[in-house]
């Protein structure tokens, strides 16, 4: 926890920011062009879905990151309300639609997987429905923390929607769940069948780890940009 | 406790001088639930299908639109401040607006549901399962609205943002709301159902007047 409140400093964090973000962004483009090589050319077509697997290589790990950024909106959330780091806010402010484009990503990316596979762009199938409603849930926070013309007050009013949302999201799962096998059964093919396949796992990782590198740099890099935004606004108020 | 009851006392007095504002709500629930026949058709078996989802909705979008005032008359005339000076705990200043929320919108649609219901073509045990859902499950919905409330205070277009806000965490709520009344057609289990939009309302008691309360003391700095 120490390194953690160590960063909480905006300028500190801001000069560490500077050091990382060049080899990052070198790093994200070599791995996605190895990714997209493996993923597009080198993996072979599934024996069932054939060319359409390789939209799972976006998909999935979309999913994946779209969760774990509204873990990261409730910790920054928390970090604001209990520590009153400056950074977390911004952060937060900076991560909210990198999140909500993931998410956003992933339904557009299952729609057009949908279409050929399931017949349907949308079915009101249960991880399809939680996943909508995870999107709401970033655009609330998106909006309610820009919402205020003191930009202070919406950080923390949206840190307290990010946790309160954080206890709410197994909640929805559930109901979601329960209400979808209430009205029909589940119907929907899965990936693969019970395992998955090498040829296909070691490009499905490997893009995952890509499209974190890439979450990771994009909000390190709005975070420097919200930074910016901040001191400015400040420098105005005051001359 | 007595603060508390003073408080609902208050806000019960307020809605009292002026009807209006629950007239309002209550005819916007009788509006919205008849344009459900007028814009599917009149045709029974499928109104009477439909009828707890309609009604369920319809008290859900009721109890929101009631709710931009919750806190925002007491933020302008400085009651709020106030509250947060008073002695006594904020958390239960925030959870005694609700009560008195739920006494006003919750309770009158609980009672109007099943009158509306009527005319979907329910059978009166069906309407007797609606009016003991909505009965359990808008304490969740004045308790999460009023949570949604707090948090928009003073915010530019607050009524649209409190809808986006309040919506997605409702869902629980409408899915099991609306879920009891249609075991009973598919003989499920509806005492489950009541069972769980119970302990809904229970969470959302034992959890909103904690963030209420703080999103009430960033609205007072």
């Amino acid at each position: 926890m120490a390194d953690l409140h160590f960063l909480a400093s905006p300028a500190r964090f801001r000069r560490l920011s500077q050091r990382v973000l060049p080899s990052l962004a070198l790093a994200t483009v070599l791995m996605l062009a190895f990714g997209l090589y493996l993923a597009l050319i080198q993996s072979p077509p599934d024996y069932q879905q054939g060319d359409t697997v390789r939209i799972m290589f976006v998909h999935v790990p979309s999913a994946w990151l779209a969760m774990a950024g509204y873990g990261l909106l409730a910790a920054l959330g928390a970090s604001l309300l209990i520590w009153r780091h400056p950074l977390a806010a911004l952060m937060a402010r900076a991560s909210a639609p990198v999140g909500a484009g993931f998410c956003a990503v992933c339904l557009l990316t299952g729609a057009l997987w949908g279409r050929p596979m399931w017949g349907a762009y949308w079915v009101w199938d249960a991880r399809l429905t939680s996943m909508l409603l995870l999107f709401f849930l970033y655009l609330g926070h998106i909006a309610l923390s820009r919402a205020y013309d003191e930009p202070e007050r919406g950080d923390r009013a949206a840190a307290i929607l990010a946790l309160v949302g954080v206890i709410n999201l197994p909640i929805i799962k559930f109901s979601v769940d329960w209400w979808n096998t209430l009205h029909q059964p589940a119907s929907v093919a899965r990936l693969g069948g019970p395992s998955i396949h090498p040829s296909i796992l070691v490009p499905l990782l490997w893009m995952a780890a890509t499209l974190f590198l890439l979450f990771v740099l994009l909000v390190l890099l709005r975070t420097d940009t919200e930074i910016d935004r901040r001191r400015l606004e400040n420098a105005e108020v005051q001359s | 406790m007595s603060g508390f009851a003073g408080l609902v006392a208050r806000d019960l007095r307020l809605v009292w001088r002026r009807p209006g504002d629950v007239a309002v709500v209550l005819a916007f629930f009788v509006v919205a639930t008849i344009l459900f026949p007028l814009g599917i058709g009149p045709e029974a078996n499928v109104l009477a299908r439909i009828a707890a989802g309609v009604l369920w909705c319809a008290a859900l979008f009721a109890a929101l639109l009631s709710l931009d005032r919750l806190f925002a008359a007491d933020h302008e005339d400085g009651t709020l401040d106030l509250l947060l000076l008073a002695p006594w705990p904020l958390e239960l200043a925030a959870l005694a607006k609700c009560c008195a929320h739920w006494i006003v919108t919750g309770l009158p649609l609980a009672a109007l549901a099943p009158v509306l219901g009527v005319t979907f073509g329910l059978e009166p045990r069906v309407l007797w399962a609606l009016a003991a859902t909505l009965l359990v499950g808008t304490p969740t919905l004045s308790l999460i609205g009023g949570l949604a409330a707090a948090l928009t205070l003073g915010a530019r277009k607050s009524g649209a943002l409190l809808a986006l806000l309040a919506l997605p965490l409702c869902v629980p709520t409408l899915i099991f709301g609306a879920g009891a009344v249609e075991s009973l057609a598919t003989g499920g289990d509806f005492g489950a159902h009541i069972a769980i939009l119970a302990a809904l309302a229970l969470v959302a008691l034992a959890t909103t007047p904690w963030a209420i309360a703080a999103a009430l003391r960033q609205a007072g700095e």
